[in-house]
């Protein structure tokens, strides 16, 4: 007679220390292997979208901060970029250089806690730190310039809230001088690590084919090989001004769209990152950043849709105007919504330890995926 | 010596045996788990570059005590659904079964629990009971997690008793002893004559000797770590993943036990180490002792080298725990059994054929 | 087989390189600071609690209109026109009594959009950010300065006044209407009168 046998269901709750916010993933095990992860989100619904339907337009901008708290810049770049297609406002070079450069200064700071907390799940405690540490000092920066350090209301509709501060370009030259060798010794304690190789080449690899047919954007879609950045393609605000490339994943030490790939392209895109900046310290314009911010803001009736380049992915605002101060509809697609529904397909074959290696290289944010 | 002394003072030889064995319990491996506690989170701290424990006491040093006086004041939350009996034996037998391997480690020339000749035998058989504690803390605690922790432990800990015994019996080969006191009384004089560097004999034996012992060394010192579940083979308490593992459910003093047991498990097994390959408690350098011609300063300094080597290779296992990521448990096994094991057979070999030529 | 020897060689060096790091990081300084004893120096356009002076302030509502959450709570009243009011530091004349000026700093997101509208610059961000309560009421601060008394005082004159101009034009109206009426009941003579003025 045969062995009766059932798939067990273990709750991956939404309190667990490296789900990475309030996130349940239900796990359909057959012994140690999984058959298939079902996340269940909505724990952090706070209704941004409907919320944006009672304010006026440039009350929404801390609202937009507040949905991927990790990389809050991007969030209001998005947006002000879409109202000011709308209204058709063209802001002065100084504002535009100040925004790439804070964009990039962002993309550092959020790769940072995403390689971190990658490091902490897997059982490197040390890299955490050492990410934090250098996270402080773009968190120092952003502080002198608009005094927030995780939420900063400093992109506006038409311009910018404050001009850089005196000391801002002295500091974050300093700040890459001391970056490029703290990039090294990461690499050397954690990327290299033959460990950390073992623990993420192979696990999740997603083929470039299947990235592309579920909507995934961002690291995750470059590291299965296809070079797509919305900063190249699709240029937005002056990046076309700027000399970077785009990293691929190669699958060096695996195959090409695992983990590791994942993890690696984050690393290069922090490099190519300071270039940026550091091409458009050298570039910047004088200028007065308040001279196109409108007095009031009342875009004309009309539909936009802007994206940017989130770390995470493809970060759209779809916002419908009916004529008024308040916005009739803001749609935000969310990068992190679309890359937790790949989780499945990634996970399958795979043991329990390789779920927290798979969830932690998609690097998602709860609260851009609720809202 | 101290058997003999306790012997004749009370005239009753279970009471000089109850004695002798109960002494390193109190008097050094309780303070020692203390302090080991504050070690680890000040060296981890300057690691990491910020400061650890800073206001209770001065830098620190009574955070140790402040945190068994809180432990010890918690509530003992039981689980209503566990299996009483198996949920309040499994720290008992983990803390018996680190506590139980000091007593055939030689503190000092003079000083050693018991003189017992299958010395590292009988401290293998002893950590066995660890294994047993573990899967009934696993088991009683009726939680998915814990269970799975448990299980992964058994495995590992198992597993990882091979390459020790392997390696035991190498030294076995080339000295033909297996008590630790006898071990450390062989390699006195210099650090010339330590087992790592090829044992007491002279001759073409030593110097083929040197690697082979080096790799056993690193063989052993492995699997140790291993057995004591520290990272990076800390699956069974993997914080990230099953949110502490077989001591999920347990609070107040039954999870210290568990925390000072941990510790005092990687005293035992790197003073095993330092006894096997680095000399025990005899220095590198001769007596200050026989120098100045005070024969009660020797076993002073003898404890102190003792206490000083287990120290070191106890710094090296929080070195390595917070530098490397954690195993995975199928390349755990994978590692143990394609990798360690083959090697040290191979060692076992090789240094069969080079005693025998 | 000579994969196996590699793969154990490029474990031992690259963990051996990774030690190297950690054990280098031993002799780094501390980059924390012992909080409560130490504090970090904060920038100058550091986002803390608010402050109103109200001696600057005319109760345009501005600020109370442009917060996103709705933390402030503004009420004024107009003043008699026999009273003065003083005038603000720079130079505007105040005409309204403010009687209600509550901010809740428990709703309060601390994003300055309220600073920025603020025609005399009397609401702004201070240094203050340590400031816990044990009870959420005490959090709502109140930084209207006339007492209550006062407040009520001021309200009734306003009735007062109200009424008063109600009345006044309510005699007007019928002052007017009257005057329709009287209006319509003799037409024609003062016309013939101006027609004749004009022709010589």
């Amino acid at each position: 007679m045969a062995l009766k046998t059932e798939e067990m269901v273990l709750n991956m709750g939404p309190q667990h220390p490296s789900t990475h916010g309030v996130l349940r993933l239900e796990l359909q095990l057959d012994g140690e292997i999984i058959s298939d992860v079902i996340p269940h989100i909505g724990y952090l619904h706070r209704c941004f979208e409907k919320h944006c339907e009672a304010m006026t337009y440039p009350q929404v901008i801390p609202y937009t901060d507040r949905m991927d708290y990790l990389a809050s810049m991007y969030n209001e770049f998005g947006y002000a970029i879409a109202v000011e297609k709308l209204m058709n406002i063209q802001v002065p070079e100084r504002v535009e250089y100040i925004r790439v450069i804070m964009g990039e200064l962002q993309r550092i700071a959020s790769h940072l806690v995403a390689l971190g907390t990658y490091g902490a799940d897997l059982g490197a405690f040390t890299p955490f730190l050492f990410c934090f540490r250098d996270r402080e000092r773009i968190l120092h920066l952003f502080e002198i310039t608009c005094g927030a350090r995780l939420l900063y209301n400093y992109i506006w509709i038409g311009g910018l809230s404050h001009d850089l501060h005196p000391d801002f370009i002295r500091l974050t030259k300093e700040f890459i001088k001391e970056f490029r060798p703290n990039l090294k010794e990461l690499n050397e304690l954690l990327s290299y690590n033959k460990i950390f190789i073992d623990r993420t080449a192979h696990v999740g690899v997603l083929p470039a084919e299947a990235a592309i047919n579920y909507g995934i954007t961002g690291p995750n879609l470059r590291a299965s090989g296809v070079k797509w950045d919305l900063r190249r393609d699709d240029p937005y605000s002056v990046y076309h001004k700027f000399d970077f490339e785009i990293p691929v994943g190669s699958g060096e030490k695996g195959k090409t769209g695992d983990c590791w790939d994942r993890y690696f392209i984050r690393v290069l895109e922090m490099e190519q990152s300071l270039k940026i900046i550091e091409q458009a310290i050298d570039q910047i314009p004088d200028g007065d950043i308040s001279s196109a911010i409108p007095k009031r803001v009342k875009p004309p009736e009309g539909q936009v849709y802007a994206r940017v380049e989130n770390p995470r992915g493809e970060l759209g605002y779809f916002i419908i105007s009916d004529g008024s101060v308040n916005p009739y509809r803001i749609k935000v697609r969310a990068p992190s919504f679309v890359n937790l529904a790949v989780m499945g397909e990634l996970c399958k074959g795979h043991m329990i330890a390789d779920v927290v290696a798979i969830l932690g290289s998609i690097d998602i944010v709860l609260g851009e995926i609720d809202r | 010596m101290m058997y003999d002394w306790l012997y004749q003072f009370t005239g009753s030889s279970i009471l000089a045996m109850f004695i002798v064995s109960l002494l390193p319990l109190f008097v050094f491996i309780l303070p020692f788990a203390l302090f080991a506690v504050l070690m680890e989170r000040k060296v981890s701290a300057h690691m990491q570059d910020r400061l650890g424990p800073m206001r209770v006491g001065y830098h620190g040093i009574l955070q140790t005590v402040a945190d068994i006086i809180k432990l010890l004041q918690k509530e003992d939350i039981v689980a209503a659904a566990t299996d009483k009996n198996l949920f309040n034996l499994a720290p008992v037998l983990v803390f018996i079964g680190s506590y139980a391997a000091f007593a055939a480690i030689p503190f000092s020339g003079v000083f050693i629990g018991s003189q017992i000749e299958l010395g590292l035998i009988y401290i293998v058989a002893v950590t066995g009971l660890v294994v047993a504690g573990i899967l009934m803390a696993g088991w009683a605690s009726n939680n998915k997690y814990s269970l799975l922790g448990a299980m992964r432990a058994a495995a590992q800990i198992i597993s990882y008793e091979i390459p020790t015994l392997l390696i035991i019996l190498t030294i076995i080969m080339i000295t033909g002893t297996v008590s630790l006191y006898t071990l450390s009384e062989m390699q006195t004089a210099y650090f010339w004559n330590w087992l790592i560097l090829g044992g007491p004999e002279t001759g073409i034996q030593k110097i083929l000797f040197i690697p082979l012992m080096m790799a056993g060394f690193l063989i052993i010192y492995i699997s140790t770590l291993a057995e004591v579940n520290r990272t990076p083979f800390d699956i069974p308490e993997a914080e990230s993943e099953l949110v502490s593992g077989y001591h999920t459910e347990y609070s107040g003093m039954k999870f210290a036990m568990f925390f000072l047991a941990e510790y005092a498990n990687m005293f035992a097994v790197s003073a095993i180490v330092s006894a096997i390959f680095f000399g025990g408690y005899q220095s590198p350098f001769g007596y200050l002792g026989s120098a100045l011609n005070l024969p009660w300063l020797i076993p002073i300094e003898q404890f102190s080298w003792f206490t000083a080597k287990g120290l070191f290779f106890i710094f090296v296992q929080m070195w390595l725990r917070w530098t490397l990521p954690r195993f995975r448990v199928d390349q755990l096994m994978e590692f143990c059994w394609k990798y360690l094991i083959p090697m040290a057979f191979v060692i076992l070999l090789l240094v069969g054929l080079i005693t025998v030529l | 087989m000579k994969d196996y020897f590699l793969k154990l060689w490029i474990g031992l060096t690259t963990i051996l390189i990774g030690m190297k790091v950690t054990f280098r990081h031993l002799f780094v300084p501390a980059v924390t600071i012992q909080y409560p004893s130490v504090k970090p120096e904060l920038p100058e356009r550091e986002r803390n609690r608010l402050y109103v002076n109200m001696d600057d302030c005319i109760g345009c509502d501005q600020c109370a209109r442009a917060c996103p959450v709705n933390c402030i709570e503004i009420e004024t009243v107009k003043s008699l026109p026999t009273e003065d009011l003083g005038k603000t530091t720079n130079g505007k004349k105040k005409v309204l009594w403010v009687t209600t000026f509550n901010i809740d700093f428990a709703k309060c997101c601390y994003c300055e959009l309220c600073v920025f509208p603020c025609p005399t610059e009397c609401i702004y961000m201070t240094d203050v950010y340590e400031f816990s309560e044990f009870e959420r009421e005490s959090l709502v601060l109140d930084f209207a300065t006339l007492t209550h008394p006062e407040r009520l005082e001021k309200k009734k004159n306003f009735e007062v006044l109200q009424t008063q101009k109600e009345k006044e034009k309510a005699a007007v109206a019928k002052k007017a209407a009257e005057e329709k009426t009287a209006a319509q009941v003799k037409p024609v003579e003062p016309k013939q009168d101006s027609k004749e003025e004009n022709k010589q």
